[in-house]
């Protein structure tokens, strides 16, 4: 045998083994087997900061698991090469089958096997009238969804040819969803955005607090809409065992779908995100951003506004900062802001409730250099401290102000706002993953409801003069009801060839 | 809303008595198992010498030269005792799922909203889904004989749920407020009660055929004799089991995307790979691999069974351990 010969038989055993039932099942185990560490270590993806500290608490073994991405498992190489498999071994699978069943479909039933009688559903009776009653019979069995086919003496008749195609309708759609999940993720895009009551936002990159672009995404996709965040409300459990529990919350925005169009308001819920010009805005979270003004020495305002102070707890306890940078000194306040407030000596302030029943702040004022020209970028949340002095400790109601030893100036707690933060995300495979999966359940369910069967009718004279009539079936597949569908199939044909009874 | 807690109350009533009937319909099938015998009906035994021909028949077009029907076994009716408990315990399962139906409806109007939004709550519509399963099944045909491996497990559900996962009634955290996830868990909870049925006949299986093949094989009948001569033939266990989880395989297809439809409402992403979602898709494809074994030379019977129950066990993985030791998004245990 030549090389090439050689080559050719390989490649044919290869793929025959890699399309056959066996490869299929053995794949389908190895996606479920692969699957399972990817439920209990963190995943970067949907964890980052929790793969961060297994990877803290686990010098030795956690750097040796991420070599084999056991913290991205869903995008790690080995867990792809094995749907990827399945889908090529699927393909080489549904591909011959749709030909094979193409012909099966434009075929005519079989003939009658010799001896009816062994055929699991049978029945036989004597008649002495059957002109006619083939044709009848056909015609008969035909209407009732049947495909029929007649000899001198008999009828063959098949159905359930849409059990096949539901299979393969089933395996195709398949490959249709991994492809929309595919293509949705490479063009689409995500990211989050914290925006106060009374602010808005554009969609535009640099608006984004976060943004994760596709790996095929182009900005000039962007759809130009923006909304202004007016309104954000939340309700809470009162009492009970699941005090404070969350019970209703929507954040009530107006929504531009290009700059220049007018304004419509439209109320964001939890499960009732925005859809936007193919995009999709999410509430994600909310918060209090406590409001201030910030007067110096002279009893001028340097500063006044609301701060995004970040939750820290179920009952948003939250935490924040001012920072003045134009007052001489620097003005910085550090606080915390709770909606219904109370101090012990073991959690200090905190909040006990999350809705604004008793909001306070208690806060530490600082002065001197803010560090904002240092040319390192600052958080915004945090206060460095490090050229600072503290003048000061106070807490204050909505209203009160607190004024600064040695005539410093003086910090009002104004009140506050609500926040809001937003997810939004852009996929464009959304639509198509749901229209395959949809197909995927029609196909399924022919494929498994769908009854595939065989009957025949049989007419024999035997040489006493008197007439067999013979009607009898049998299931291809494991669906119930044979039995009654022949018994069926025989009470139409009786009518036709009808039983002579005794004594007649 | 104000949580209406004599409602409330009602319902755990509801849900004791359910305990009770379903330990007097324990005793009741206990006793029939031990003492009835049950029949195949004409239809059965067509129907399972088409399954057994099936296998010969794969693939090919039909070979049709095979022993007739006639000489399936049809065991004699059962007659007084055993037949007396059996109708009992029947009767008593009903009462059950009458009982359990009414601790859901009881609770759903005392929190106003579908009571399936923690794990108690989802126990006990599990339950029902088993027993309401059980009872609609029963209607076509024999299935006392089964009884005893239905009540079991519900009653150490309900008793599980009373007990570990007991939850107040409360109103709903707003991500559970959809009318896509009641879609969806209803979808799931009809799953899970016909999948248990389906994992109690695949064991029942194992146990006829064990038996089976030990008197084949010219052996004893070994220990699960007694048991196995309750039980029909291992191909009709088998077929039963076949067209429960082939039913079901579609709906579960269906849950699993409604939920993937709520959680693109709710998060942003219709697929995330959180932990419950995972085990969800181990579960989809762990029930794939079922129907293909089934379709595979050398992989029916015995394997195929395995592979059934492997499914159950995934579903029960995802139930109990990743609700409540795996923390995800979908953190509704309602425990803490
Ligand atoms: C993505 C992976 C796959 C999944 C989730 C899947 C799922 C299923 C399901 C649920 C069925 C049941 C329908 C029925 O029994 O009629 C089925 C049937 C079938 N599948 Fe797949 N399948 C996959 C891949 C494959 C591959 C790779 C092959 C080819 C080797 C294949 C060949 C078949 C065949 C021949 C049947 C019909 C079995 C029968 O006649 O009962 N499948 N598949």
């Amino acid at each position: 045998m030549s090389v090439m010969k050689q080559i050719v038989a390989y490649a044919r055993w290869m793929w025959r083994s890699l399309t056959s039932m066996r490869t299929a099942l053995f794949l389908l185990f190895l996606l479920a087997i692969a699957s399972v560490p990817g439920s209990l270590f963190p995943q970067r993806g949907t964890s980052p900061l929790k793969v961060t500290q297994y990877l803290r608490d686990h010098p030795k073994s956690g750097p040796l698991l991420d070599r084999f991405h056991m913290f991205d498992v869903f995008a790690s190489p080995w867990f792809a090469a094995i749907y990827i498999l399945l889908f090529i071994s699927l393909t080489g699978c549904v591909l011959p089958r749709t030909l094979i069943h193409w012909k099966e479909l434009r075929s005519q039933p079989p003939v009658a096997p010799r001896n009816l009688g062994r055929l699991p559903a049978h029945e036989s009776w004597t008649s002495n009238n059957v002109d006619g009653a083939i044709d009848g019979v056909a015609k008969a069995w035909s209407q009732r969804g049947w495909r029929v086919r007649t000899g001198e003496s008999w009828v063959a008749a098949e159905r359930g040819y849409a059990r096949e195609t539901g299979n393969l309708l089933f395996h195709l759609a398949l490959l249709l969803v991994l492809l929309a999940i595919g293509s949705g993720s490479a063009l689409g895009t995500k990211g989050t955005v914290l925006v106060r009551e009374g602010s808005g936002f554009a969609n535009n990159i640099t608006q984004y607090d976060t943004f994760t672009p596709g790996r095929a995404f182009n900005t000039s996709t962007m759809a130009p809409f923006s909304f202004q965040l007016k309104k954000f409300f939340a309700t809470y459990q009162l009492g009970g065992m699941q005090n404070g529990a969350p019970r209703e919350f929507y954040a009530d925005v107006a929504v531009k779908n290009a700059p220049a169009s007018e304004a419509r308001n439209v109320r964001i819920e939890v499960n009732k995100p925005l859809r936007i010009e193919g995009s999709s805005v999410y509430l994600v979270g909310h918060g209090y951003a406590p409001e201030f003004t910030v007067k110096n020495a002279l009893g001028q305002v340097v500063w006044k506004d609301s701060a995004i102070f970040l939750p820290q707890d179920g009952n948003f306890t939250s935490t924040g900062v001012v920072k003045a940078p134009d007052s001489v000194p620097q003005i910085g306040i550090q606080a915390f802001f709770l909606p219904t407030a109370a101090v012990d000596m073991t959690q200090g302030p905190h909040s006990t409730y999350p809705a604004p029943m008793d909001p306070m702040v208690f806060m530490s004022v600082w002065t001197g250099d803010l560090g904002l020209d240092s040319g390192t970028p600052q958080s915004v949340y945090r206060l460095d401290t490090t050229r600072m002095t503290k003048v000061g400790l106070e807490k204050l109601k909505p209203g009160e102000t607190y004024q600064l030893p040695k005539g410093q100036g003086s910090v009002t707690f104004d009140g506050y706002k609500e926040w809001a933060s937003f997810s939004i995300t852009h996929d464009p495979g959304k639509g198509w993953a749901l229209g395959a999966g949809m197909f995927a359940i029609v196909g399924l369910s022919l494929s498994l409801l769908v009854p595939r069967r065989r009957a025949w009718l049989r007419i024999t004279t035997s040489t006493n003069g008197a007439t067999l009539v013979e009607v009898a079936g049998l299931s291809k597949t494991e669906t119930p009801g044979l039995v009654t569908e022949i018994s069926e199939l025989a009470r139409t044909a009786r009518t036709y060839a009808p039983e002579v009874l005794h004594g007649d | 809303m104000a949580i209406n807690e004599s409602l409330a109350q009602a319902s755990n009533i509801m849900v004791y008595g359910a305990m009770t009937t379903l330990t007097g319909a324990m005793g009741a099938f206990a006793i029939s198992l031990a003492k009835g015998r049950r029949i195949e009906t004409l239809e059965e035994s067509a129907e399972r010498a088409t399954s057994a021909s099936h296998q010969v028949r794969m693939g090919s077009t039909a070979t049709l030269d095979r022993p007739a029907v006639s000489t399936a076994i049809v065991t004699e009716d059962g007659r007084g005792e055993g037949r007396r408990a059996g109708n009992i315990g029947m009767s008593l399962t009903w009462l059950s799922a009458i009982f359990t139906g009414a601790a859901i409806i009881f609770r759903g109007l005392s929190a106003h909203r579908l009571p399936w939004g923690n794990m108690y709550e989802f126990s006990i519509a599990a339950g029902f889904g088993v027993l309401i399963a059980y009872c609609v099944m029963s209607l076509k045909r024999d299935l006392r004989w089964l009884g005893m491996f239905i009540v079991m497990p519900v009653l150490l559900d309900l008793g599980l749920a009373i007990t570990v996962l007991y939850t107040e009634s409360a109103q709903l955290v707003p991500a559970l407020n959809s009318y896509w996830l009641a879609i969806h868990v209803t979808a799931a909870m009809v799953c899970l009660g016909s999948f248990a049925i389906g994992a109690a006949l695949s064991v029942l299986y194992l146990v006829a055929e064990r038996v089976e093949s030990n008197i084949a094989n010219g052996e004893a009948p070994g220990r699960l004799g007694p048991l196995a001569q309750r039980l029909p033939s291992s191909d009709r266990l088998d077929l039963m089991a076949y067209r429960i989880h082939a039913f079901m395989f579609p709906l579960w297809t269906f849950a699993v995307i409604a939920g993937s439809i709520w959680a693109e409402a709710a998060w942003g992403r219709y697929w995330g790979w959180d932990p419950k979602e995972t085990w969800a898709f181990i579960t989809w494809v762990i029930y794939a691999a079922y129907l293909h074994a089934r379709a595979t030379v050398g992989w029916r019977g015995r394997k195929a069974a395995f592979v059934a129950i492997a499914g159950f066990a995934a579903i029960m993985f995802n139930y109990f351990i990743v609700n409540m030791f795996v923390s995800g998004l979908h953190s509704y245990s309602g425990l803490n």
